[in-house]
C-alpha cells in the first residue's frame, strides 16, 4: 500500500503543476498585473507611475510565463508565474496582493469553516441515515412515496432560500438565536446552531433520497432474504445486516469530502459573516487578488487529491477484499 | 384527596410553567450577539461589509479604511464638528498655520501677493506640547532606556502571534518631527502612498527625496532631508509649497499627514512580523482617542478608549439650531465619551438591518431592501420615519454628500463630442432627456437631489433657487425648477441635424452607445430605463456592458462614448470638482481624472484663475462662470448629488451629520441602560411554534410507527 500511496503522491504533482497553468492563465487573461494594481490603488489619483511603483513592489513587473530578456534558466524563473507559484508546492503561500501574509489567513480562517461544516456532516449524516432507513423498512408504502414527494420538494428549494427563511423564521420571528456573527471557542456554539441547522435541513432531501437508494440495493441482496429466512425480524435485519454494509460506499462518501470540509461553505459564511474560507475565497476573487486565489484553488486541489486517497485507503479498511497495488 | 389535590396542583404548575416558558415573558435574550457581561457597558456597536485593505495613513484612503484610523490617528487640523459651512479647526496643532508666502529669492512677501510673484508658500505649524502616543510595544524601554522590541530574535518572533502577545508598551510625546517622518513616508516609493503622484507637484522636495529613497530600506529615510519640509523644534515644523496652493490646509486635516514615530517603521519592519500579520498596515499607532486593541477584519475590529489620549474638549459652540437640537448638552466635556466601539463584519443587508431592529447595532443605514420598513414619503414630498420605526424610537438623519454621480460624454468622440454647435445641442438634449428626477425617484427611492451644476451643497461656490438652476435644462416654474419639456429636447436634436432622432446618414434612428460595468441581471432594469430616455428623442441607445477592467481600459483609450461616473471631494473646495473638466487633467492625454477629456481654453483659463484663491466675492463670480460654461457645454449630463438617510437609535446621542470630518466617534455618546431596557423588551425569545412542531412531528410518526407494528404482526402471522 505504501507504494500505491507514494505512487498516487507522484501522480499528484503534474496534476497540481495543470491546475496551477490553468488557475494562472486564466486569470490572467481576464485581469493584466495593471488591472491588479488598478484595483488595489483605488479609484483617485492612481497614475502610471504609481502603477508601475505597485508592480515592482509586488513583484509584477515581470513577464508572465517566459522571459526573454534573461538567460538560462532565469528565463524560466525570472517570471511571475514562477516567482509566485514555485512556493506553493513547499506550502508557501505568500503575501496576498493587500499586503497580509496567506498562511497565517488560511491557518486562522480554517477553523470557523470547520466549525460549521463538521457538524453539518456529522447531524446531517445521522438525520439523513435514520429517514433514509425508516423510508427503506416502508417501502412500498404510502410514507415511503409521501417521503420521496417531500424529499424532492426539499432538493428543489434554493439553498439560499433555506439561510434566509431560517434567518427569518428562527432568528428574527422567534428570536432563538443570533442572526449572525461569530465568537470564539465554545461562544461560537450560539452562532453555530443556526447555520448548522439550515445546512443539514438543506441537505435532507438529496441525502435521504441517496441513501435511501443504498439501503434498497442492499435489502435486496440474498444475506437479507436469509437473514429474514432464519426468522430476524426487519427492524434487527435493517440495523444489524443492511445497514453494516450499506455504510461502506456511506463511509468512502463521506471520506472523499472530508478534506474539503476546511475550504468552508461560500453563501453559508458571507450570510451569517462567518469568517470562513469560503468567504475568504470570494472577496479574494472580487477584489483581484490573484495570490489569495492561486493558494486557495491550489489548496482546495490538494485537499481533493487527498480526499480521493483517502477514500481508495478506507475502501481498504472497510472492505477485505478489497487491495491497492 | 390531598393527593388527588397535590397531582392538580402539579398538573397546573407544570402548565403554568410550560405557558411561562412558551411565552417567555422574562426569558433574556437568546439571540443576543454580544456576552452578557458587555450590555450594561459604554460601548458603540457598528459594522462593516469589507475589511479596510489599509490601516497605515499614508496609504488609505477609502471610506471603509478612514472609519478606523481617523479615531486613531491625528493630522494637525479637523473640520468643527458643528459649525457649517465646513470650517478647519486645530486637533494636535496649537492654532491655524502660519502661512507665509515667498517670491524666487525666498523673500517674504505680503499677505495680499500677487500669485504670479509667489513662488513658494511656507505652512509653519506649531503643535501643542505634552500629546502623547497611545501605549505600544514600539515604544516600550527598558531602564537604561532602549527600545526593548527593535531588536527582536527569531525565537521571540515565532512565540508571537498577535500584537497582544507583547508584554509591555511604552509611550513617547508627540513632536514636531514625527509630521515631518510621515510626509517623509509620503514621499517613499516602498510606502506606495495614493497621493505620492499628486505631492509631487507641490511640497518643495518631494520628488527629489522620493527618488534618493527608492533604494534604501524603509528605516533609512528617517536621516534624510527633504527639502521642503523641516522640524524648526520640538514643536514646530514647516512645509514649503511651489507656488500658491491654499488647498493645502484641507490635506493638512486627513489622515495621510497625521503624525507616525519613526519607531513604528524600525518596530514593524523586523523580518518574522509581517508572516503573521503584525504590520504597521494592520495595527496602527497614533494618538487619537481611541487605539485598536483587536484586529480581526475577518470578524470584527476592536477600538478602546486611548487612556493616554490629551485633553480635547466637546465644541461649545455650532449652529444656531444646535442648541435646540440637544448638540451643545455636552459643550466642553471632556472627549471621548464612549469606552469602546466594537465593528463587527456583516456582509448581508438581511442579518445587518435585523440587528439593527433587534437593538444589536446602534446606527444603520439604508438598504433598497429596507427602505419601505424605515421611510415613508409624506404628501407633500418629504420624507418621514413609518410608524414602526417611530414606534422604536428611531431617529433619522439625511444629509446631501459632497459628491456628484454624472452622465459624461467622451469629447474626443465624433458624434457625442467637440465644440461644434451640433453636438453642444445633441448634449444638451439628451440633458433634458434624461429624467434624473425620475431615476433618484425609482432607483434610489428619493435617496439624492438633481444637479444643476458641479458643485453639490456645502461648497463654496453652491447657489440655491433660482439662480442656481441650469437653465439649459431647467425652468424655474413656481418657486420651484422645471426641467424643460420633451419637446425642447426635440427641437435641439433636430437643429444637431437629427430630426425625430434620425441620422441623415443611414436614413434610421441614430445610435448612441453607452458603457457601463453594469452586467448583472440586476442591472437591467437600469438599463432600459436609460434607453428608454434615449427613445423619448428617438435615438437608440445601445448598452456596451463590459467588466471593470475593461471599462477602464475603454476610458483611458478614449473608446467610449457615453458613461456615468462620479466623485466624491476630498475637500470643500470647488477646486476639487472643477478640476474633473480641466484640460490638462484629460484622461487620454495626460492620464488625469477629467474623465469626459473636455478642453475649453475659457473654461481652463478661468480654473487657473479661481483654484488657487482664497474664498472671496471675485473668486464666487469665477465659480459662476465656470458653471455657466459646462451647462452650456454639456460635457456632463449633471445627474444627481446622493443623499444618506442614517438610523440611529434613541439611546444615540450627540449626532450631526458630517461629510467631511472623519473623526466623529469622539462626539457621540450612548446611554448604555436604556439601550439594555430596549433590548430586553424586543428581543423575547418566542418557543410555541417549536413546541406546535414538535407535536406536529411526533402526529405524523404516529401513522408510521402503525404500520410498522401492523407490517410486524404481518409478518409474524
Amino acid at each position: 500500500m505504501i507504494h500505491y500511496i507514494i505512487r498516487r503522491f507522484l501522480y499528484a504533482i503534474p496534476l497540481l503543476m495543470g491546475v496551477n497553468i490553468l488557475t494562472f492563465v486564466l486569470f490572467f487573461i481576464v485581469n493584466s498585473p495593471d488591472d491588479m494594481a488598478r484595483m488595489q490603488l483605488g479609484q483617485k489619483y492612481v497614475t502610471g507611475q504609481a502603477i508601475s511603483n505597485w508592480k515592482h513592489q509586488h513583484g509584477y513587473d515581470l513577464p508572465l510565463l517566459w522571459n526573454d530578456t534573461e538567460k538560462g534558466e532565469k528565463k524560466i524563473t525570472r517570471t511571475i508565474f514562477y516567482q509566485k507559484s514555485a512556493g506553493l508546492f513547499m506550502f508557501r503561500f505568500g503575501v496576498s496582493d493587500s499586503g497580509r501574509n496567506i498562511g497565517a489567513d488560511i491557518q486562522e480562517r480554517m477553523w470557523p469553516s470547520l466549525a460549521i461544516a463538521l457538524p453539518t456532516l456529522c447531524v446531517g449524516l445521522m438525520v439523513d441515515i435514520s429517514f433514509a432507513l425508516l423510508m427503506a423498512l416502508f417501502r412500498g408504502s404510502y410514507l415511503e412515496r409521501a417521503g420521496i414527494v417531500l424529499c424532492v420538494i426539499l432538493m428543489s428549494i434554493s439553498s439560499l432560500f433555506y439561510i434566509i427563511g431560517g434567518q427569518f423564521f428562527i432568528a428574527k420571528l422567534l428570536r432563538l438565536v443570533p442572526i449572525s456573527g461569530y465568537d470564539d471557542d465554545m461562544a461560537a456554539i450560539k452562532f453555530l446552531i443556526l447555520p448548522v441547522l439550515i445546512g443539514v435541513i438543506s441537505g435532507v432531501g438529496s441525502g435521504v433520497r441517496w441513501y435511501r437508494t443504498l439501503f434498497l440495493e442492499e435489502v435486496e441482496k440474498d444475506y437479507v432474504r436469509t437473514a429474514r429466512a432464519k426468522g430476524l425480524s426487519e427492524t434487527q435485519t435493517l440495523f444489524r445486516h443492511v445497514l453494516r454494509n450499506a455504510l461502506i460506499p456511506v463511509l468512502t462518501g463521506v471520506v472523499v469530502i472530508l478534506p474539503l470540509l476546511f475550504m468552508g461553505s461560500l453563501i453559508m459564511e458571507s450570510f451569517f459573516s462567518i469568517p470562513g474560507l469560503g468567504s475568504y475565497t470570494i472577496d479574494a476573487i472580487n477584489s483581484q487578488d490573484f495570490a489569495i486565489v492561486r493558494a486557495m484553488v491550489f489548496l482546495g486541489s490538494v485537499l481533493y487529491v487527498l480526499g480521493l486517497l483517502l477514500t481508495d485507503i478506507s475502501y481498504t479498511l472497510v472492505d477485505p477484499r478489497v487491495r491497492l497495488s | 384527596m390531598s393527593s388527588f389535590l397535590s397531582m392538580k396542583i402539579q398538573t397546573y404548575e407544570v402548565l403554568l410553567f410550560l405557558a411561562v416558558f412558551l411565552t417567555a415573558c422574562d426569558v433574556s435574550p437568546l439571540n443576543d450577539p454580544y456576552p452578557e457581561n458587555e450590555s450594561k457597558l459604554s460601548i458603540l456597536y457598528q459594522s462593516f461589509s469589507e475589511r479596510p485593505k489599509h490601516l497605515d495613513p499614508a496609504v488609505a484612503y477609502s471610506e471603509n479604511e478612514y472609519a478606523f484610523i481617523a479615531q486613531i490617528y491625528e493630522p494637525p487640523f479637523q473640520y468643527h464638528y458643528l459649525k457649517r459651512p465646513y470650517q478647519l479647526t486645530p486637533l494636535t496643532a496649537s492654532k491655524m498655520p502660519e502661512i507665509n508666502y515667498l517670491n524666487k529669492q525666498g523673500e517674504k512677501l505680503g499677505e495680499d501677493a500677487k500669485e504670479s510673484d509667489i513662488a513658494y508658500t511656507d505652512y509653519v505649524i506649531d503643535i501643542q506640547p505634552n500629546i502623547q502616543y497611545q501605549p505600544h510595544p514600539a515604544l516600550a524601554k527598558n531602564e537604561r532606556g532602549d527600545y526593548i522590541y527593535h531588536h527582536l530574535t527569531e525565537a521571540q518572533i515565532q512565540s508571537l502571534n498577535t500584537l497582544n502577545d507583547f508584554k509591555e508598551t511604552g509611550s513617547r510625546e508627540l513632536t514636531a518631527e514625527d509630521y515631518v517622518y510621515q510626509i517623509k513616508r509620503l514621499a517613499n516609493p516602498k510606502i506606495q502612498s495614493p497621493i505620492a503622484e499628486i505631492m509631487k507637484n507641490y511640497i518643495v522636495g518631494f520628488d527629489d527625496f522620493s527618488k534618493q529613497a527608492s533604494d534604501k530600506q524603509k528605516t533609512d529615510i528617517k536621516n534624510m532631508p527633504m527639502s521642503g519640509v523641516e522640524a524648526i523644534n520640538r514643536y514646530r515644523y514647516s512645509v514649503r509649497i511651489k507656488g500658491k496652493y491654499p488647498q493645502f490646509r484641507f490635506w493638512l486635516a486627513m489622515p495621510f499627514f497625521s503624525a507616525m514615530p519613526w519607531e513604528a517603521d524600525v518596530f514593524y519592519d523586523q523580518s518574522g512580523l509581517s508572516d503573521k500579520n503584525i504590520t504597521l498596515d494592520w495595527f496602527p499607532l497614533g494618538t487619537g482617542p481611541y487605539l485598536l486593541a483587536e484586529n480581526n477584519p475577518n470578524r470584527r475590529m476592536i477600538l478602546l478608549k486611548n487612556p493616554l489620549f490629551h485633553l480635547e474638549k466637546y465644541p461649545s459652540e455650532g449652529e444656531p439650531e444646535d442648541k435646540q437640537n440637544g448638540l451643545l448638552i455636552d459643550a466642553g466635556k471632556r472627549l471621548p465619551f464612549i469606552d469602546k466601539v466594537e465593528f463587527m463584519l456583516e456582509k448581508e443587508t438581511i442579518p445587518y438591518w435585523t440587528k439593527f431592529l433587534q437593538g444589536y447595532y446602534d446606527a444603520s443605514g439604508i438598504s433598497s431592501d429596507s427602505f419601505d420598513q424605515a421611510v415613508q414619503f409624506t404628501g407633500s414630498g418629504g420624507v418621514a420615519l413609518t410608524s414602526s420605526m417611530k414606534k422604536k424610537g428611531v431617529r433619522m438623519q439625511t444629509l446631501v454628500e459632497t459628491s456628484i454621480f454624472y452622465m459624461g460624454f467622451n469629447m474626443l468622440d465624433t458624434t457625442v463630442g467637440g465644440d461644434s454647435e451640433r453636438a453642444r445641442k445633441l448634449r444638451q438634449a439628451i440633458a433634458i432627456a434624461v429624467d434624473y428626477e425620475e431615476y433618484i425617484s425609482i432607483f434610489r427611492n428619493g435617496r439624492g437631489v438633481v444637479a444643476q451644476g458641479v458643485i453639490p451643497p456645502g461648497i463654496f461656490g453652491y447657489v440655491e433657487g433660482k439662480d442656481g438652476i441650469n437653465s439649459y435644462s431647467y425652468d424655474w416654474v413656481d418657486g420651484k425648477p422645471q426641467r424643460k419639456k420633451i419637446d425642447v429636447a426635440r427641437k435641439l436634436v433636430a437643429e444637431a441635424g437629427y430630426p425625430d432622432g434620425i441620422d441623415p446618414k443611414t436614413g434610421e434612428a441614430l445610435i448612441l452607445y453607452f458603457d457601463t460595468t453594469s452586467v448583472s441581471i440586476d442591472d437591467r432594469p437600469t438599463m432600459n430605463w436609460y434607453r428608454k430616455q434615449f427613445e423619448k428623442l428617438g435615438i437608440t441607445l445601445v448598452i456596451r456592458a463590459t467588466d471593470y477592467n475593461r471599462f477602464q481600459e475603454k476610458m483611458r483609450a478614449g473608446n467610449e462614448q457615453i458613461f456615468v461616473w462620479g466623485w466624491n471631494a476630498d475637500y470643500p473646495d470647488p477646486e476639487n470638482l472643477f478640476f474633473l473638466l480641466y484640460g490638462a487633467n484629460s484622461k487620454v492625454k495626460h492620464g488625469g481624472e477629467n474623465a469626459v477629456n473636455y478642453q475649453n481654453p475659457e473654461f481652463d483659463r478661468l480654473f487657473e484663475l479661481m483654484r488657487n484663491m482664497d474664498n472671496s466675492e471675485q473668486r464666487y463670480r469665477i465659480i459662476q462662470k465656470l458653471q455657466e460654461i459646462v451647462r452650456r457645454d454639456a460635457p456632463w449630463v449633471f445627474g444627481f448629488y446622493p443623499k444618506n438617510f442614517s438610523l440611529y437609535h434613541s439611546w444615540y446621542s450627540n449626532l450631526k451629520p458630517n461629510s467631511m470630518a472623519n473623526n466623529r466617534l469622539k462626539y457621540t455618546r450612548i446611554d448604555p441602560d436604556a439601550r439594555a431596557e430596549k433590548r430586553q423588551a424586543w428581543n423575547k425569545p418566542i418557543f410555541w411554534p417549536l413546541a406546535l412542531g414538535g407535536l406536529l412531528f411526533v402526529l405524523m410518526l404516529l401513522p408510521a410507527f402503525n404500520a410498522y407494528r401492523r407490517r410486524a404482526r404481518e409478518t409474524l402471522q
